[in-house]
């Protein structure tokens, strides 16, 4: 923001900038939220992996491919990718001063975090219908 | 990008070691100092504080080597009694103040710094400015639409009590100035001490601008950026817990949306 240099700004122009943006509020509840759920489903995916370690090829196949298990891999991928988001969002925004490079960081994030959610959903998808 | 480095004018040197008194009692101060003047880089100069002519606290020893050593020294300081948060600066790696730090709560060399990421004006002296214009950003008056009263606002004792912890803070600056949050956003983040202030106006019952003041707070710089690292609270020389007060600002947020 070139008021930010600008030494003709006031003080309390330079504190005021553009406003309060209304929002963040959000951003953090879902934070929280998305933690919480992540605390819970990670303990499922934990006991998932610990079942598959002791089963061959073909159990693996039927263990993800039972709905219960799927269905807890599907809301772990879901949780995680959306707080994985939320939380490179705040450490761009806190290191990345410059406007532009921000701008197209913060949308590489939200297509990454997309992309990462999706590959790993339609994974258990097609274990789970295939079983 | 956050700074890691310093710009090339303003990295350290070393600077000038000064006599030291005969004395059984000595202590050895290393303080930062850069003169807006000239064009050197700033330094830290070496002192030697005799103990036994001087009182026990940090400002003390700083006015005995202005008054006996060396004149040019320049640091603020009004009520030396923890009351004027003038004297806040960087001792022995903690922003705090001079007049109520003992010296005898450091041992080695004392080192001295003004507080961190902040315009230096002279030694030990940096510029508030900002930091002054954010804490009047959030009014930090009573706000009220009715009419008033004859007399003063009531507030029940319960309600006065929310007060305590919060109306104490004397705007010393020590806690934002270590907020790594607000070293690498203090222009759009208001800082621990600006938000503890607008938390005291928030919860006194008096105030009818609580949504408003709200309204001006939700943004995800202005309170967002507080990601409860706590060095804030850990810094206050009062005491205080504004890392604490943040916390209830953003409950405040949540309450309201839900
Ligand atoms: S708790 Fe918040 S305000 Fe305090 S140091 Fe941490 S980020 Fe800064
Ligand atoms: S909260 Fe404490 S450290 Fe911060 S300005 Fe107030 S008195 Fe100083
Ligand atoms: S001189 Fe007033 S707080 Fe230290």
């Amino acid at each position: 923001m070139a008021k930010s240099t600008n030494p003709f700004v006031t003080p309390t122009a330079r504190v005021r900038g553009l406003g309060a943006a209304k929002s963040g509020t959000g951003h953090f509840w879902l934070s929280r939220v998305t933690a919480l759920s992540n605390a819970i489903l990670t303990v499922a995916f934990v006991i998932i992996v610990l079942k598959l370690i002791k089963t061959d090829y073909a159990g693996a196949i039927k263990l993800i491919g039972h709905p219960v298990a799927a269905i807890l891999m599907l809301l772990f991928t879901l949780s995680a990718a959306v707080h994985m988001r939320l939380g490179m969002q705040v450490i761009i925004e806190d290191y990345i001063h410059s406007e532009g490079k921000k701008v197209v960081l913060l949308a590489l994030n939200t297509f990454f975090a997309i992309a990462v959610g999706v590959a790993a959903a339609y994974s258990i998808l097609k274990i789970g219908f295939a079983a | 990008m956050a700074e890691f480095n310093l710009p090339k004018n303003s990295r350290l040197t070393e600077g000038k070691t000064w006599p030291k008194p005969a004395g059984s009692n000595i202590r050895e101060f290393k303080i930062y100092r850069w003169d807006p003047d000239g064009e050197s880089n700033p330094r830290m100069d070496t002192y030697f504080v005799d103990c036994d002519d001087c009182g026990p606290m940090i400002l003390d020893a700083i006015l005995w080597i202005k008054n006996k050593v060396d004149p040019t020294l320049t640091f603020r300081r009004s009520c030396r009694e923890g009351i004027c948060g003038s004297c806040a600066m960087n001792i022995d790696g903690l922003n705090t103040l001079a007049c109520t730090k003992g010296m005898d709560e450091i041992s080695g060399p004392i080192k001295i710094y003004p507080l961190p990421h902040m315009p230096v004006v002279k030694d030990l002296v940096p510029d508030l400015t900002r930091f002054y214009a954010q804490h009047a950003s959030i009014e930090p008056w009573l706000k009220t639409d009715t009419p008033a009263p004859e007399k003063e606002w009531r507030q029940s004792p319960a309600d006065r009590d929310k007060l305590d912890g919060l109306y104490e803070c004397i705007l010393c600056a020590c806690c934002s100035t270590s907020c790594p949050s607000y070293w690498w956003n203090g222009d759009r983040y208001l800082g621990p001490a600006a938000l503890l202030q607008a938390y005291r106006w928030l919860i006194d019952s008096r105030d009818e601008s609580t949504g408003e003041r709200l309204d001006n707070l939700e943004d995800p710089f202005r309170l967002y950026r507080c990601h409860t690292i706590m060095n804030c609270s850990n810094a206050c020389p009062k005491g205080l817990n504004p890392a604490k007060a943040i916390a209830e600002i953003k409950k405040m947020m949540v309450e309201r949306q839900y």
